[in-house]
């Protein structure tokens, strides 16, 4: 038994932390509301001059000014091409370029040469697969799962077609989290690549990476990770993960549109097949033969969104300044008190798994008095008049929306200048929606 | 507030017209909208003359597809095939009477799609049977 003295000490230490855990909270909703004067949008009205509540944050976010004011900079101030004029402006333009390349390797834990600057993830996801093409003979096999964004399934499908081999699926549990026993069986000798989404952006499922790598690995085969959702939301370590290639988006994390980055191991990328050919990726060229570049330039064909990755590496000072673990957390804690709220509401279904499990991403149906489906566009009108943006539709996921036997969902989904205000308008909003279809 | 969801819209919603199958129809047809899963399936009866006598439908969606789909049963009764080829969406946003934006107009015009659809299959059958 224990005696008085250590129930007590317990008691003080649950007390102390409650208390920190307290803190912690006001601490993180005084730092939303410091993050939020970075981002001018968000005090925008929109419809019926009614704030905006910005909750789609999976399909893009939002870009703070520190952001925009550097991809002004280099197109007031040193806007050139890179890598090739001997004068002033080149020489800034490229060298602010390749510090890009180096914030993002230093973010992901990868070297400078394992950083490929793409223009989204779905770039980065159909190069691995056209370098595949050498490396895949009639059944061979590529393995992805049952929660796939049509952007890491459709150019599987076509290499698949192309080559003989045969795409297999890891299967989900009561389509929550991957099925870890599916995938030693579907991943065999013949499996040449397994690619997985970090988290799904449908559930919001944060998958075991380093399980996957390990069977992957035991097989010989190689790991694409789909890190749309992932490297803006958590910390990535690329090279603990253990995976060949990362893919990612930087207007999912603060960074402009038409930039994004493929990380790959350099001794993969080595020997691997560019998908584009032209200036800048070679190193010697003949009239009948080149030869190419080194990493990362080798993957960087043409004149590339210079201003775009610029902005890609200010928007990695930005994050990293809040720390990716605080970035995690804060989500974490909102997608937990979100998740709470929409339970109490009898109306609501909410897809994927516990919070535990999940990133910032929740989606949901909301059904009427006689407990049919309101369609999601209906609740999505209906949100966005009193200033909401949420996601309606499937998700660029027909397939596991199929699986799932639903037509579509709604989705919010978060990001470092949501606060719990948002969530709490929602909560209101969506009882109004059920009274109205009711 | 709520300009999209005016009384008659949620009125053809909750209630749709002519929403049930038709065992005597001439033709019927079904399409869905891939991007929102919405589905309309139509029954027409058309005349000797050529005329819509009775239109039916039956779906699953948004409460723009199907309140839009409910309205056009009721507006194409006693049209020709002809007439009712000739809708498009400027009818259909006159109907409704509610801004719509782009994608919302996709959801308004699924009805007229699959109800257009019939009618072509419909005049491919009369082509057949000469
Ligand atoms: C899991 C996942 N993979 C891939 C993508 C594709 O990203 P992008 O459209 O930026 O290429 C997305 C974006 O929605 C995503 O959520």
């Amino acid at each position: 038994m224990p005696s008085d003295k250590k129930v007590q000490g317990s008691l003080n230490f649950h007390k102390k932390m409650a208390f920190k855990i307290c803190v912690v909270a006001q601490m993180d909703q005084l730092s939303i509301e410091n993050i939020r004067k970075d981002f001018p949008i968000l005090s925008r009205k929109v419809r019926n001059n009614v704030p905006l509540i910005y909750l789609d944050n999976a399909a893009t976010t939002q870009k703070p000014k520190q952001v925009v004011d550097a991809i002004a900079d280099y197109y007031l101030r040193y806007n050139a091409n890179v890598h090739r004029g001997i004068h002033a402006l080149s020489e800034e333009a490229s060298e602010k370029y390749e510090e890009a390349h180096l914030k993002v390797a230093k973010f992901l834990n990868a070297k400078f040469q394992e950083v490929i600057f793409t223009k989204n993830t779905t770039e980065g996801l159909n190069i691995v697969a056209h370098g595949m093409y050498d490396r895949l003979e009639r059944d061979d096999e590529i393995v992805v799962t049952r929660m796939e964004h049509h952007s890491n399934i459709v150019p599987f499908q076509v290499l698949a077609r192309k080559t003989g081999a045969k795409l297999k699926f890891i299967e989900l549990d009561k389509f929550e989290t991957l099925n870890l026993e599916s995938a030693e069986k579907v991943i065999t000798d013949r499996t040449k690549l397994v690619s997985i989404p970090h988290m799904s952006n449908v559930l919001g499922t944060i998958n075991p990476v380093k399980d996957i790598v390990d069977i992957a690995k035991a097989h010989g085969s190689l790991v694409l990770l789909d890190g749309a959702q992932s490297v803006p939301h958590l910390p990535v370590d690329f090279a603990d993960l253990g995976v060949d290639f990362l893919a990612f988006s930087g207007h999912k994390m603060l960074a402009p549109m038409g930039i994004g980055g493929l990380i790959g191991k350099e001794e993969v990328l080595e020997d691997f097949e560019p998908l584009l050919y032209g200036g800048e990726m070679i190193k010697y060229v003949d009239y009948e033969r080149a030869t190419w570049n080194d990493l990362p330039w080798k993957f960087e064909a043409g004149t590339p969104n210079v201003g775009g990755g610029i902005g890609l590496g200010v928007a990695i000072d930005y994050l990293s300044n809040i720390g990716m673990e605080r970035v995690h957390k804060m989500e974490r804690e909102l997608t937990k008190y979100t998740m709470e709220r929409f339970s109490e509401l009898d109306f609501v279904q909410i897809y994927g798994p516990p919070s535990e499990y999940r990133g910032g991403v929740v989606s949901f149906n909301v059904f009427n008095d006689d407990g049919e489906l309101i369609h999601p566009h209906d609740v999505s009108t209906i949100l966005d008049e009193h200033g909401i943006a949420i996601r309606a539709g499937h998700h660029c996921a027909q397939p596991l929306m199929r699986a799932m036997s639903i037509p579509a969902t709604n989705r919010v989904s978060f990001y470092i200048y949501n606060n719990y205000e948002e969530v709490d308008k929602t909560v209101e909003v969506l009882k109004e929606v059920k009274a109205l279809f009711s | 507030m709520n300009n999209i969801y005016r009384e008659n819209i949620l009125e053809h919603y909750k209630n749709p017209l002519n929403h049930e199958e038709m065992a005597d129809a001439t033709v019927d047809f079904e399409d869905t909208n891939p991007v929102c899963g919405d589905e309309i399936h139509f029954w027409v009866k058309i005349d000797d003359d050529g005329k819509i006598k009775r239109a039916t439908f039956k779906g699953r969606g948004c409460a723009i597809s199907q309140a839009s789909a409910s309205m056009l049963t009721e507006t194409v009764e006693g049209m020709t095939v002809e007439e009712v080829e000739e809708l498009g969406a400027d009818e259909i946003r006159e109907l409704l009477g509610v801004p719509l934006s782009p994608i919302r107009l996709k959801c308004a015009l699924l009805g007229l799609k699959v109800l257009q659809g019939a009618l072509l299959k419909y005049k491919g059958e009369q082509v057949n049977k000469r």
